[in-house]
C-alpha cells in the first residue's frame, strides 16, 4: 500500500515518542520498588500521596483510550450525541464525592470490601465482594487490551495486534508486580500530564484554524457533509440531537451506569487509599474532577473541530472512527504531533490497564486470599504482598491470552458498559447500605452484590449487542440492574437479623464522619 | 479504644450528621434531577432543545456545558461547607479524649 510506505517515518517517531514513555515510567518502577516494602506501601503507596497528585492519578486511571479516542470519534461522525457521553463522566465524580469517597478512606485499608466486612460477617461479603471486583476489572481491562491492540495496527503499521497484546500485558504486569502502588500512581499521573497537553494544543491548533472566533467555529459545524451508505452526500447540522441514539431510553440507561458506576469501579475507589486522610481524598476528588472537566470539555473542540476540518468521509478513509483525533493532530501539526498524539493514547491505556491490574490483585490477596482462605491472619509475614504480585502475574497472562484468543475484530464496546453497569447495580447498592443503614445485614450484602452482578451480566446477554432479536431492547442494563441491585441488597436484609452488625453501626458511623482511628500515613 | 457509642450519642456529633445530610441529600437529588433531564429533553423534546440561542449554538450544547460548571460549582460549594464539618468533628474528638475515653 501506498499509504503504508508514507507512514513509516511517522511511525519511527511515534514507536521512538513511546519507548521514551515506557522507558521513563520504567525507571519509576524500579525506585518504586525500592520504597515498595511492607502492606501499606505496596497496596496503598504508604498513603502519602497528595491531595493534587491523587488527583491526577484518578484522572490518569479513569480516562481511558475509549474517552479519548472513541468519544473524538463518536463526536466526528455523530456530531452532539457523542458530546452526551462526555457530561456524564464527570457528573459522575459528584456521587463519589458526596457519598463514597470519605467514609470510604476513613473506615477502609486496602479494598471496597474493607467497609462492607466492617460490621458485617467478613467472609462471606468479602467473596461476594471479591467476585464483583475481579468481574469488573478483568471484563475493562480485556476491552483496554482488545483496543490497545487494535489501535496500535493503525498508530504503527509494523506492529502486530499480538504483538501489541502482549507488550501491553507485560508492561502493565512489571509496573504493579515490582512497583505496586506507588509506581501505578506515577504512571497515571505522567498519562495525566501527557493526555491534557496533548488535548490543549490539539484544541488550540483547532481553533487557531477559525482564527480563535467559537462563533465561526461552531458555524462551520451547522453544515458537515458525508457519504452515506448509499453513497448518496448528505450535509448535517452536527449540533443537533438524535444523529447517533435513536431510543431516549438508551441515553437514561447508559447515564445511570456512568453516574452511579463510577463510585463502585474498584480501580478508583482504592485510589483514595493512598492520601492521608478523607480531607485529602475530599481534594483530590475536586483535582480530579476539574482535570476530567476540562478534558471531555475541550471533546468539543478535537471532536467537533475533527469532523469540520477533515470531515467524516476523510477519517472513514484513514483508518475509522478511533483514528479521527490521531488523524486531526496529524493534519494540524505534521507528523511529530501526530506520533506525539499517538504515544499518548498508548500511554493512556497503560495508566487504565495498571490501575485494573493492581486493584484486581489487591482485591484477591486481600480479600479473597487473606480473609476468606486464612480468616484474616497472614501466616508468614508479607504473604498478602507476595500473593498480590504473584495473581497481578496471573491476572495479566490471562488478560493476554484472551485479548489474543478474542481478536482485534471483536466489539468490546460493550464490556466497558458492563463493568460500569456491573459497579453501580452490585457494588453501590453495598456500598450505600452499608454506610447509611443500621439494620442492614450480611445476606443483604451478599444478595445486593450476587443480584447486581448476575442481572448486569444475564442483561447483556439478552441485549442488542448479542442477540439479534433482542429480548431486552436497551444496550445497558443499568435501569433495570441497579433497582435490581437494590432490591437485593434491601429484600436480603428485610428477612434476617443481625444484632452483631447493628451494634457496630455507632463505630462505623463516628469512624467514617469523624476519621477517628483511620489507617494513617506510613512515616517516612 | 473510643467509647464508640458515647459519640454516637453526643449532641454535638448529631448536629453534625444533620448538617451534613442537609446539604447532601438535597445536592444530590439536584445533581441527579439536573443531569438525567438532560438525556431527556433531548430524547422527548429535541425540538425545543434545537432552539438557536447564542449565534448557532443551540439549547441542547449549552445545556451540555452547563451540566460541566453545575458539577464544578456543586463540588466547590461541598468542599467550602465541608471544611466547617472537619472543624465540628475534630471538636467532638477533641472533647471525647480529652475526657480521657482512650
Amino acid at each position: 500500500m501506498i499509504a503504508a510506505a508514507a507512514a513509516e517515518p511517522v511511525s519511527h517517531t511515534a514507536l521512538w515518542m513511546f519507548l521514551a514513555f515506557v522507558a521513563a515510567t520504567l525507571v519509576i518502577t524500579y525506585f518504586s520498588a525500592r520504597k515498595s516494602t511492607g502492606a501499606s506501601a505496596y497496596f496503598a503507596a504508604g498513603r502519602r500521596i497528595t491531595g493534587w497528585q491523587n488527583g491526577l492519578a484518578v484522572a490518569g486511571d479513569y480516562m481511558s483510550a475509549a474517552s479519548f479516542l472513541g468519544i473524538a470519534g463518536m463526536i466526528a461522525f455523530n456530531g452532539y450525541d457523542g458530546f452526551m457521553y462526555s457530561v456524564g463522566f464527570l457528573v459522575a465524580y459528584l456521587t463519589v464525592l458526596f457519598i463514597v469517597a470519605e467514609p470510604l478512606r476513613n473506615a477502609g485499608k486496602y479494598t471496597m470490601a474493607d467497609v462492607l466486612a466492617y460490621r458485617l460477617k467478613p467472609r462471606p461479603v468479602r467473596a461476594a465482594a471479591s467476585l464483583s471486583t475481579l468481574t469488573v476489572s478483568v471484563f475493562y481491562m480485556i476491552a483496554q487490551m482488545v483496543g490497545a491492540g487494535t489501535l496500535v495496527r493503525q498508530l504503527l503499521p509494523g506492529v502486530s495486534y499480538e504483538v501489541a497484546v502482549i507488550g501491553v500485558g507485560v508492561l502493565m504486569v512489571v509496573y504493579v508486580v515490582f512497583g505496586g502502588m506507588l509506581a501505578t500512581t506515577w504512571v497515571q499521573i505522567i498519562k495525566a500530564i501527557l493526555l491534557m497537553s496533548g488535548s490543549i494544543f490539539l484544541s488550540i491548533l483547532v481553533l487557531k484554524r477559525f482564527d480563535f472566533d467559537l462563533a465561526k467555529f461552531f458555524t462551520s459545524l451547522t453544515a458537515i457533509a458525508s457519504t452515506g451508505a448509499n453513497g448518496e452526500v448528505v450535509t448535517r447540522n452536527f449540533l443537533t440531537p438524535g444523529l447517533l441514539f435513536k431510543n431516549p431510553w438508551d441515553q437514561i440507561s447508559l447515564g445511570m451506569a456512568l453516574v452511579f458506576g463510577t463510585a463502585g469501579l474498584p480501580h478508583i475507589l482504592i485510589r483514595f487509599y493512598t492520601v492521608p486522610d478523607a480531607k485529602t481524598a475530599r481534594s483530590s476528588v475536586v483535582w480530579a474532577m476539574i482535570i476530567i472537566g476540562l478534558f471531555y470539555i475541550m471533546t468539543t473542540f478535537f471532536g467537533f473541530g475533527a469532523a469540520s476540518l477533515l470531515g467524516p468521509d476523510y477519517i472513514k478513509a484513514h483508518g475509522g472512527t478511533n483514528m479521527a483525533a490521531p488523524e486531526l493532530a496529524h493534519v494540524l501539526g505534521g507528523e511529530v504531533f501526530f506520533a506525539f498524539i499517538s504515544a499518548v493514547a498508548f500511554a493512556t491505556i497503560l495508566a487504565v490497564v495498571a490501575g485494573l491490574t493492581i486493584s484486581a490483585s489487591t482485591s484477591f490477596a486481600h480479600d479473597f486470599f487473606t480473609n476468606v482462605i486464612h480468616h484474616g491472619r497472614e501466616h508468614r509475614p508479607g504473604e498478602e504482598v507476595k500473593v498480590a504480585r504473584i495473581t497481578a502475574f496471573v491476572v495479566g497472562a490471562a488478560a493476554i491470552v484472551i485479548a489474543i484468543v478474542l481478536g482485534p475484530e471483536v466489539n468490546v464496546a460493550f464490556l466497558v458498559g458492563l463493568a460500569f453497569a456491573v459497579a453501580a447495580s452490585a457494588n453501590l447498592p453495598v456500598i450505600v447500605f452499608s454506610i447509611f443503614w443500621k439494620r442492614f445485614t450480611t445476606t443483604g450484602a451478599v444478595c445486593g452484590l450476587l443480584v447486581g452482578l448476575a442481572s448486569s451480566i444475564l442483561l447483556i446477554l439478552v441485549s442488542p449487542d448479542f442477540m439479534k432479536d433482542a429480548w431486552f431492547p436497551l444496550k445497558n442494563p443499568a435501569i433495570i440492574s441497579i433497582p435490581l441491585g437494590f432490591l437485593g441488597a434491601f429484600l436480603g436484609t428485610f428477612l434476617t437479623r443481625e444484632p452483631s452488625a447493628e451494634a457496630l453501626f455507632a463505630e462505623l458511623k463516628v469512624r467514617a464522619n469523624t476519621g477517628l482511628g483511620a489507617e494513617k500515613a506510613s512515616p517516612h | 479504644m473510643a467509647d464508640w457509642g458515647a459519640i454516637e450519642a453526643d449532641p454535638d456529633f448529631i448536629a453534625l450528621l444533620k448538617a451534613k445530610a442537609g446539604f447532601v441529600a438535597p445536592a444530590t437529588a439536584f445533581f441527579v434531577v439536573y443531569y438525567f433531564a438532560l438525556p431527556i429533553g433531548v430524547g422527548w423534546f429535541p425540538g425545543m432543545m434545537e432552539t438557536k440561542v447564542l449565534g448557532d449554538v443551540n439549547l441542547a450544547y449549552l445545556f451540555a456545558l452547563s451540566q460541566f460548571f453545575m458539577a464544578w460549582i456543586l463540588a466547590f460549594m461541598y468542599v467550602a461547607v465541608a471544611a466547617g464539618w472537619d472543624r465540628r468533628a475534630a471538636a467532638v474528638i477533641a472533647k471525647f479524649q480529652g475526657g480521657g475515653a482512650q
